[in-house]
């Protein structure tokens, strides 16, 4: 069961590449995702309280990506994760009397690509809100967003599950893209419950934010989880967003109610706090049984904001601070509206094509995106459609799999999975990114080829594949040569160990003879193991055959 | 013509500039003097911070650059004022309120920063209403403003009011700037107009005043009232002197989007100007109940200048103008209650002991920092942003504003070049009858001729052109279309050159020595 599901497991666990992949914790993705497809599949099926039709969870999406700019959306100051606190934080961003927002091209040019690549409509013209609210983090007292007329709207994300009993199907999907807008991130607060004092960084208040809002179109927590793991890669290929989840350059709010089909949408939930794509799938899937079970009881959902605590897997209600908010919406009066163009035909007279924002230049510029990217591969290379997900799940790994294949003869069918079990297998069990990986593209290329030109059996490979993982720096060639792993395809030897143990098993040899061919695989087990795994496999076969005919 | 024109237009700059080159005073001196003036003057009010210090080391810079013969500009060792809520590096920045008193801001507001690049010597930051909510400069946390013509002659000799008991209001809520510039304290101040905060207190106390078009003139550094009316003012004792500060701070300024390039930059009044070639439109909804017939007077006497001199004067209607002043009420307080929300305690600025809960922490800083009038309107302006409201009130003064703003464009599309109308409906109220009233009372009658030009973001100048019986200023307003301020302004010194309007302060005992000094020599009017 786990083992069928790895596929898909890969699709979610590379999500955020800082939580360890070490196995225990795969399988333990992998138990959570065969609960919530078994979930998402067995809504249809009856229950004990035999409703007419039966509730199903209804998913929206609110992400806020922070975009990937030096500076931020309305000031001079730098981003970066991790600087010393307040350390990245102009007038503006304290909010000092008197500063006043600028807007930072880039911020705008990158929601642009977005929307682009998400097949929105652009707006010509938008507008920037201030939202009111009072809290510590959020020096202005207001954020400055785009509530009334969004940069982007009316957009698709097309993303697909791997479904099927061995994971292996391609189920394709889409989710609308409601707009995509323009905000500032607040800063940070820390409660020190000790002091009982509230510490306070500025350096993230005012990076720029793309809010990405997804329709309710999604039905449980795989379907969230694929789509948010799309768009991810997505962001990732445009360089709009880092999507680092644990850093926060992603986070992804949950709005959660369950229906029967048909029948209006239940009242909704907004689950927050899903920290990393590990407990998206979980976080919602708990919900919408959460919710299912309250109905079930005859109760009712309430309106309200939940938060996942992974510790124990289930959402539980927030303390609400402020009751209802109001967030007194106005225009923000200090920005002109934000105006981008299509080409550069249509710049006003005035106005250079390198102040202006054009719409045309960007979409040229973008880049090829995982989609036709996954497409590509298999059409060009003809590998299977799930691998088509693990290369461009891993960052680096596509790129590594064609240099691997410019660097040898061998089929890319046979390629394939050298590259998504035994290199992917080690990165993961070694917590190492692609491009740290110690054994190049071209090393592997050449162990690869050694084996294709029968220097050496495949048993062989795998053996100086991992010889090479330890030794890095070592090339095949050498570690042959040292080993003595040549393939033994000298026929005189190859014969006098075949007859050795021929000699050996009668019974097996009897058998064979009564025509059980199978044992004849035995046999040849018993030849590679004389050898190490060095004797050529087709000549050791037909001097088998021989010997037992 | 163009040499006397420059003449005229820099009379005040020019005898300056004069008297620094003759070597009859050097910059220092003239410092030192206003300095001394300020003290002798204190009782005014209207500086809440004097800045000693930097002025004289300023004023040393310039007399050195005078000295080496590469002084910087006309305004190069100039003594100005700026009001408090312009920010000024490393000078107390207070809004007049307790939630800034002791704040000091790390940057210059552009155009703060633009006069000093000038060389010109910052003396002070002026007293005001709080955060520039009122039209008195009474409702300020260091006390109200003084007009300087309480203590001139006419006024004591006229009235024989009692200067200590009598005194009346400079009007506001820059009424310190103009307080500095009317006491001679100060050449230039820069004011702040929303609503009329500088064209008022100019024309109370008999200083040009002059609103810009809005996005002429950087708000960066300016601490906001209403983001989508505020500008820099500019107060002055001549038309000419506006001109030369506009030029230096006018045009597009990188740190706020709101502005744009100054319109091709004259640097100075042109000189083809003709009275006859004009049209003033006289606005009828400006005869207004309250008008006093003393400005009635002044209005028509100049209206008649006009008239004589060969321009069309003609009765023009802007219909929407008696909506102008509860429609700017329900933007301001919106704006207000925004702007304001950033004043919790954490970041800087006044915060309270409380420390129960950050709520209360906030509640009681707010409580402590704001007075009655900005704790009203932030109040009201949270009230009409309720989503519940919003359409309502905010929508709605949105839609009026447009109407309002398309009668200024309706009759400027006629040929009307410009508009004459009274600027107040009285001459300056003793502090005593002003304050019978409450601010938001005062505010809307105080606006009304001033408020709807900042609704359309046009340019707009008061000119002193008389004393009132009661030996105070009475000033007009000129209204011109969108970014025509040089055109205004060449018009304002017209009518500047025929009212005569009296330079009584320079008569006063106080003012004399420094009179004295600057002007002995000069042909000053």
């Amino acid at each position: 069961m786990a083992a069928s599901c790895v596929a898909a497991s890969e699709l979610l666990h590379n999500m955020n590449k800082q939580i360890s992949v070490f196995y225990p914790k795969v399988s333990c993705v992998v138990r959570r995702l065969s609960t919530s497809s078994s979930r998402c599949d067995a809504q249809p099926q009856p229950t004990a309280q035999s409703a007419p039709q039966h509730l199903i969870g209804v998913v929206g999406l609110e992400i806020h990506a922070q975009i990937n700019s030096n500076t931020k959306l309305f000031s001079g100051s730098s981003v970066r994760f991790s600087a010393p606190p307040n350390s990245l934080v102009s007038f503006f961003d304290a909010s000092l009397p008197g500063t006043l927002p600028v807007l930072n091209k880039r911020c705008v040019e990158a929601a642009v690509m977005t929307g682009l690549a998400l097949n929105c409509s652009i707006n010509r013209k938008s507008l920037f809100d201030r939202k009111h609210y009072f809290y510590a983090d959020l020096p202005a007292g207001y954020q400055i967003t785009q509530l009334r007329r969004p940069i982007a709207v009316d957009g698709v994300l097309n993303y697909s599950l791997l479904g099927g009993k061995k994971r292996n199907q391609v189920i394709r999907k889409t989710v609308c893209i409601k707009q995509i807008q323009l905000e500032q991130d607040s800063g940070k607060s820390l409660h020190d419950d000790v002091r009982s004092q509230t510490l306070i960084d500025l350096n993230r208040a005012g990076v720029g934010l793309m809010e990405l809002v997804m329709e309710p179109e999604m039905s449980c927590g795989e379907e969230a989880a694929a789509a948010v793991r799309e768009l991810q890669l997505i962001l990732q290929a445009l360089g709009t967003c880092q999507g680092n989840m644990s850093e926060g350059q992603l986070r992804v709010d949950a709005n959660v109610s369950v229906h029967r089909p048909g029948e209006p949408l239940g009242t909704r939930t907004e689950v927050k706090n899903i920290n990393s794509a590990r407990y998206l799938a979980r976080a919602i899937d708990y919900e919408i049984q959460r919710q299912i079970d309250v109905l079930q009881r005859g109760g009712t959902v309430q309106n309200e904001t939940r938060t996942y605590d992974s510790k124990s897997g289930e959402t539980i209600p927030m303390r609400d601070k402020e009751g209802l908010q109001d967030y007194r919406f106005m225009p923000e009066p200090n920005l002109p509206p934000l105006i981008v163009y299509e080409d550069n035909a249509s710049l006003p007279t005035g106005i250079e094509a390198c102040q202006a924002v054009v719409v045309q230049k960007i979409r040229e510029g973008l880049p090829e995106l995982p989609s036709v990217k996954r497409d590509r591969l298999v059409q060009t290379y003809g590998i299977l459609p799930e691998h088509s997900f693990t290369l461009v799940n891993e960052d680096g790994l596509v790129e590594y799999f064609e240099a691997v294949l410019r660097a040898t003869k061998k089929e890319p069918r046979k390629v394939i999975g050298w590259v998504t079990n035994e290199l992917l297998g080690h990165l993961k069990l070694h917590d190492v990114s692609v491009s740290q990986s110690p054994i190049s593209p071209p090393a592997l290329a050449e162990l690869l080829e050694l084996q294709e030109t029968g220097h050496i059996s495949s048993s062989v490979a795998k053996q100086v594949f991992q010889e090479m993982w330890r030794s890095s720096g070592k090339t095949a060639p050498q570690i042959i040569q040292e080993q003595d792993l040549g393939l033994v395809s000298d026929a005189a030897q190859l014969h006098s160990i075949c007859q050795k143990v021929v000699d050996s098993h009668p019974d097996e040899v009897q058998a064979i003879r009564n025509g059980n061919k199978k044992v004849l695989n035995k046999l040849m087990g018993l030849v590679q193991k004389e050898t190490k795994g060095r004797a050529d496999p087709v000549s050791v076969r037909a001097i088998l055959k021989e010997l037992t005919s | 013509m163009t040499s006397q024109l420059l003449h005229y237009c820099s009379i005040i700059v020019f005898q300056v500039s004069l008297a620094f080159s003759e070597g009859k005073i050097s910059p220092t001196e003239l410092c030192r003097k206003c300095l001394n003036h300020i003290k002798k003057t204190q009782h005014l009010n209207a500086y809440i911070t004097v800045t000693e210090e930097s002025a004289l080391k300023q004023a040393q810079e310039a007399e050195t650059r005078l000295l080496q013969g590469a002084p910087k500009g006309p305004l190069d060792g100039i003594p100005f004022a700026v009001k408090d809520n312009f920010c000024t590096e490393n000078i107390k920045t207070t809004c007049a309120s307790r939630m800034l008193k002791d704040y000091t801001p790390l940057y210059n507001a552009t155009v703060v920063q633009k006069l000093l690049n000038q060389g010109a010597v910052l003396i002070g930051k002026t007293n005001m209403d709080e955060f520039a909510m009122g039209a008195g400069s009474t409702d300020g946390a260091f006390g109200p403003v003084r007009n300087p013509w309480s203590y001139a002659a006419p006024y004591r000799e006229w009235t024989g009011a009692v200067a200590d008991s009598d005194w009346v209001v400079t009007g506001g809520s820059s009424g310190g700037s103009a307080a500095a510039v009317a006491s001679l304290t100060s050449y230039l101040a820069l004011g702040s107009d929303t609503g009329g905060s500088t064209r008022n207190p100019g024309a109370l106390c008999g200083v040009v005043a002059l609103k810009p078009t809005y996005g002429l003139l950087s708000r960066h550094g300016l601490i906001p009232l209403v983001n989508s009316m505020d500008v820099p003012g500019i107060m002055t004792r001549s038309v000419s002197d506006a001109a030369v500060v506009l030029d230096i701070l006018q045009g597009f300024d990188i740190r706020d989007s709101t502005t744009v390039p100054a319109p091709s930059s004259l640097t100075e009044l042109p000189d083809d100007f003709a009275a006859k070639n004009i049209c003033v439109g006289i606005p009828k909804e400006y005869h207004a109940p309250g008008l006093s017939e003393e400005i009635l007077v002044q209005w028509s006497r100049v209206a008649d200048m006009f008239e004589r001199a060969g321009a069309r004067v003609v009765q023009v209607s802007l219909p929407h103008t008696q909506y102008s002043i509860v429609c700017y009420h329900v933007l301001c307080h919106a704006e207000v209650a925004s702007n304001m929300a950033r004043f919790d305690g954490l970041e800087y600025g006044n915060r309270s002991p409380v420390s129960g809960s950050t709520e209360a922490m906030y509640a009681s800083t707010r409580h402590e920092g704001f007075n009655d009038v900005v704790r009203g309107r932030i109040l009201s302006g949270n009230y009409f942003l309720l989503k519940q409201n919003y359409q309502h009130y905010f929508v709605k003064a949105q839609k009026v504003r447009r109407l309002i703003t398309n009668d200024f464009k309706h009759v400027f599309s006629t040929g009307v070049d410009l508009l004459l109308t009274p600027t107040t409906l009285t001459d300056a109220a003793c502090y005593y009858d002003f304050t019978q009233e409450d601010n938001r009372t005062r505010s809307a009658q105080e606006d009304v001729f001033t408020q709807p030009v900042n609704m359309a973001g046009i340019p707009s100048v008061c000119v002193p052109t008389a004393l009132s019986k009661r030996g105070l200023p009475i000033g007009l307003q000129l209204i011109g279309p969108a970014f025509q301020d040089k055109k205004l302004l060449t018009v304002a010194q017209w009518v500047e050159q025929r009212v005569g309007f009296p330079s009584i302060m320079l008569e006063t005992i106080q003012a004399k020595s420094i009179h004295s000094a600057i002007y002995s020599t000069g042909n000053w009017l």
